[in-house]
């Protein structure tokens, strides 16, 4: 075990764990931020998206020890009312089935529009590529993205 | 204006708040549902008083109304459309209304199921009962408290208003004297044309607690001092638990326990949906997940194989049925060799029209064709979870299920409680896809808490959830068509089977439209486990079907919606037997519609095009594919579909829901594949089992629905099963080849 002092959302927060735990972990079950979803564990899936420094990366593969003093954003930290363009764009187009997906869609998609503000289609598929819906809402997704480009 | 009985009392009601006591929590899914208009001051200005008007709503002295949604949800949007139904016939402004998932409690919410896409269709008339009945209740207390004819009063939008005198209240208001009126024995539910929110979109309510991360799922349930369960079983189907080494990880930190458990207790009926391949399993359970996943890698376990086995049990109605599970470990090799050999004998005759066997020795040409499609993993995003509380003979769950009422009686005869101990919160479900409705994963919990003696929340890893799963059965089908010497379809045969179960439903079209027609079944035990993936057996029948009915259309030179359109005619018009399952008309209408809406016949270079339709779990859907090729790749460029599923809820969700499947459809008619090398799953994740994923999925999906006044039928699953068709009618035009075998790309190429 051992004390990790984390930047997440904007606070301070201390964790004491073994250094290999990954963050999806630390997030979920230490400090009760369940947003942030487990899909495969294999950085597959996307379930898992966080920020680090306005990057997207797969938090169920990221030791906490290699975090280091980036800062971390999770879904509950996207916005404050959640009202960032992207979490708007999904509401406008009620992407949503059964909603597992969508906060590492959300995270992935926030990040895209950090890096690349006015995205291709190809910007989008290859941006989106790492995070899979059962639910097939592809489309909305996309579509969402593209009205996020425009609320941003 | 059609008057039905009330079937729904308020005493009920008032038992199930007893037992939810504070527990329930209160979905402030309000906030998405008004989230234009309100302050958040507003919306948390709660009311001082409820007044329960039946098991489904309670209005507050304020006039807002919490509706309590009896099916659990995932994904299909019921959440939204089932209070819809209560909204329309109360008459309340959508803004005001509350939506709340109501517990597990058969007394007073009849089946909670949510599955065969039956939802909507079952709580039709109970749900908008349920809002009439309050409505009524409200119009005569007005009448008793102005002193006015019942008769005189009206509604509009949570208003009561007498017109004569002038006077109007709030239903707030007129709320606590609502609810000491008797419930009254009939009520009118609206014509169609009289709906105002009914046929409207209305945004999902969850939508704003889905974007901001709210804990919501199954795996999110979160019980102070709960700790974490995960299970080990064994890594082959045909295997069974030999003995377990708990020292090997007990000292690893944050370990707590190592225990064994049996899911059944010996001699008690099983529902089939107790199906589960490995019974007893072993549980580690610990502080957190992490430190459990490290302890599952080291855990030290032996397995043995399990004998052959004869097992009854309870099926959906009530039947009781047999299920062999042969000894040994399969592979899928030898399944495909064991399907060949079963496909080429005689078959169980499920029906028969006219002359078949003569049919086809007298026809001038006879095509044959053979379809296949291999195993599927349900793959929901959420993995398998259950919370459970044991203490004493008193139990609280929290799960993921899709008919909590099926895993009661288990529940029950393992843990040694009295039903009516069992206390079922029903979960968000991070998708079901039929996977849900097998519940041993709740079991498991309740007897991992009975065992440790504290609330543990089970999680399967993600293989866990691939390698223990109720797959979609491997399926084959061969079939057989006799023309004349005109080149006019006198007989259709079809053999079909599968691992363990046939796919075959031999009164579906084109039963009926077909002279001589002949369909046989076959079926090879297994002891790999299987149940309902999103449209059970229709996934694979009506790709073949569908695929096949295109090969006959060219070669009797015709186009394929025309040629569809021919037997549909002949099905309606003069039908061949008395059980056909399907409304011929209403069958055509979703073809007219696709053609007019896809512009059939208007071709563009290098687009191909696939046509495909189907009817199942009530509702007809039909597809018009539009395929290009790309670097030799094929690209989806838009899917045009025409859906009858009667009077349409929520457009827009069911628009979604139409746009998910077909997705759905493409990826795994494409991709979709679970092999077995002596008994164990060759895939164990998302590295390996390919899901489609946003470059491959279609560029556009149009979707259309035919527009009357017929009760509304599920839209979960009918829109799936014709996709797989589409998909191979578009790859035979756009690559010259016909597809025969899925998944149709596999590993072999990569999309777009």
């Amino acid at each position: 075990m051992a004390t990790y002092n984390l930047k997440i959302n904007g606070q301070k927060r201390e964790v004491d764990v073994a250094p290999d735990t990954p963050m999806l972990w630390v997030l979920r079950d230490h400090l009760n931020m369940p947003g942030t979803k487990y899909g495969c564990g294999v950085a597959q899936c996307g379930a898992c998206t966080i920020h680090l420094d306005g990057n997207a990366m797969r938090s169920c593969m990221l030791p906490v020890s290699a975090i280091g003093d980036k800062a971390i954003t999770t879904i509950e930290g996207l916005s404050e009312n959640g009202d960032h363009p992207v979490q708007k764009a999904w509401l406008e187009h009620d992407v949503a089935q059964c909603g597992y997906c969508q906060a590492g869609q959300i995270m992935s998609a926030a990040s895209l529009l950090n890096n690349i503000p006015n995205p291709t289609d190809s910007d989008i598929e290859a941006a989106m590529h790492g995070n899979i819906c059962r639910c097939g809402t592809y489309g909305r997704i996309k579509a969402a993205v593209k009205t996020a480009v425009k609320l941003s | 204006m059609s008057i039905i009985k009330t079937s729904i009392g308020r005493r009920s009601f008032l038992k199930s708040s007893a037992i939810a006591g504070g527990g329930m929590m209160l979905g402030f899914s309000w906030l998405a549902s008004c989230q234009s208009s309100k302050t958040k001051e507003e919306i948390l200005a709660m009311p001082k008083e409820w007044f329960e008007m039946n098991s489904y709503l309670k209005i507050g002295d304020n006039g807002v109304v919490t509706m309590f949604t009896p099916n659990p949800e995932f994904g299909q949007n019921i959440r939204t459309s089932m209070p819809m139904l209560i909204a329309e016939e109360l008459d309340i402004d959508w803004k005001k209304v509350i939506v709340e998932q109501a517990p597990y409690h058969a007394e007073n919410y009849g089946f909670q199921l949510s599955g065969g896409s039956l939802g909507i269709k079952n709580r039709w008339e109970p749900l908008r009962m349920a809002g009439a009945t309050a409505r009524q209740m409200l119009c005569e207390a007005a009448a008793q408290v102005w002193e006015v004819p019942v008769e005189e009063i009206t509604t509009n939008e949570g208003i009561l208003h007498h017109k004569k005198s002038g006077k109007s209240a709030g239903y707030g208001e007129m709320a606590s004297a609502a609810a000491a009126i008797p419930v009254p024995e009939e009520v009118q539910l609206k014509e169609v044309k009289d709906f105002k929110i009914i046929g409207k979109s209305h945004k999902n309510v969850d939508g704003k607690s889905i974007v901001t991360g709210k804990p919501m799922f199954g795996i999110d349930y979160h019980k102070e001092g709960m700790l974490i369960a995960m299970i080990a079983h064994p890594p082959a189907f045909g295997m069974t638990l030999k003995s377990v080494d708990a020292a090997s990880v007990k000292s690893m930190p944050g370990i707590k326990d190592v225990v064994t458990i049996k899911c059944y207790k010996e001699g008690v009926q099983k529902p089939i949906t107790d199906t589960n391949a490995f019974p007893e399993v072993v549980a580690i359970v610990g502080n957190s997940t992490w430190e459990v996943m490290q302890a599952k890698k080291q855990l030290k376990v032996e397995w043995k194989p399990t004998p052959a086995k004869s097992e009854k049990f309870r099926g959906f109605r009530g039947d009781i049925e047999t299920i062999n599970t042969p000894a040994g470990l399969e592979s899928s090799d030898k399944h495909k060799s064991q399907m060949a050999a079963l496909a080429a004998k005689p078959g169980k005759v499920v029906r028969k029209d006219g002359k078949p066997e003569a049919a086809f020795k007298n026809a001038a040409k006879v095509i044959e064709r053979s379809y296949s499609a291999p195993f599927l993993a349900h793959n929901c995003m959420e993995p398998i979870n259950t919370f459970a509380h044991v203490q004493g003979d008193k139990v609280q769950i929290a799960t993921t299920q899709q008919a909590p009422s099926l895993i009661v009686p288990t529940l029950s005869a393992s843990l040694g409680i009295p039903a009516e101990n069992i206390e079922i919160e029903m979960m968000r479900m991070g998708g079901g896809f039929g996977r849900r409705a097998y519940g041993h994963y709740a079991i498991e919990a309740a007897l991992i808490s009975k065992e440790v003696g504290a609330p543990i929340k089970l999680i399967y890893t993600r293989e866990d959830d691939m390698t223990n799963g109720i797959y979609r059965p491997t399926y084959q089908a061969t079939y057989r068509a006799a023309f004349d010497e005109d080149n006019n379809l006198t007989a259709l045969h079809i053999k079909a089977g599968g691992i363990p179960e046939s796919p075959l439903f031999a009164n579906r079209f084109p039963a009926g439209a077909i002279d001589n027609y002949l369909a046989e079944e076959w079926a090879i035990d297994s002891n790999i486990t299987i149940g309902a993936f999103r449209a059970p057996r229709s996934n694979f029948i009506a790709g073949a079907e569908q695929s096949f009915l295109d090969e006959i259309a060219e070669e009797m030179g015709k186009d394929p919606i025309e040629f569809r359109l021919e037997l549909l005619k002949r099905a309606k018009e003069n039908p061949v037997g008395e059980e056909n399952d399907y409304d011929a008309e209403r069958y055509a209408g979703v073809l007219e519609l696709v053609r007019e809406k896809s512009g059939w016949g208007r071709n563009q270079a290098n687009v191909h095009r696939g046509v495909s339709a189907y009817f199942c779990h009530s509702t007809y859907a039909a597809h018009v594919m539009d395929m290009t090729l790309e670097d030799d790749k094929p690209v989806v460029r838009k899917v045009t579909t025409a859906i009858d599923c009667g009077i349409v809820v929520n457009p827009d969700a069911a628009v979604n829901m139409a746009e998910g499947a077909i997705t759905d459809g493409v990826g795994n008619a494409f991709f979709g594949e679970l092999t077995f090398k002596d008994g164990v799953p060759t895939k164990k994740n998302f590295d390996t089992y390919r899901m489609i994923r946003m470059s491959e999925a279609p560029k556009e999906i149009d979707v259309h629905f035919v527009q009357n006044e017929i009760k509304p039928t599920g839209m979960g699953e009918p829109p799936f099963p014709p996709i797989f068709g589409a998909v191979a009618n578009a790859m035979y035009k756009a690559t010259g080849k016909r597809q025969y075998d899925q998944p149709f790309l596999g590993e072999k190429e990569v999309l777009g």
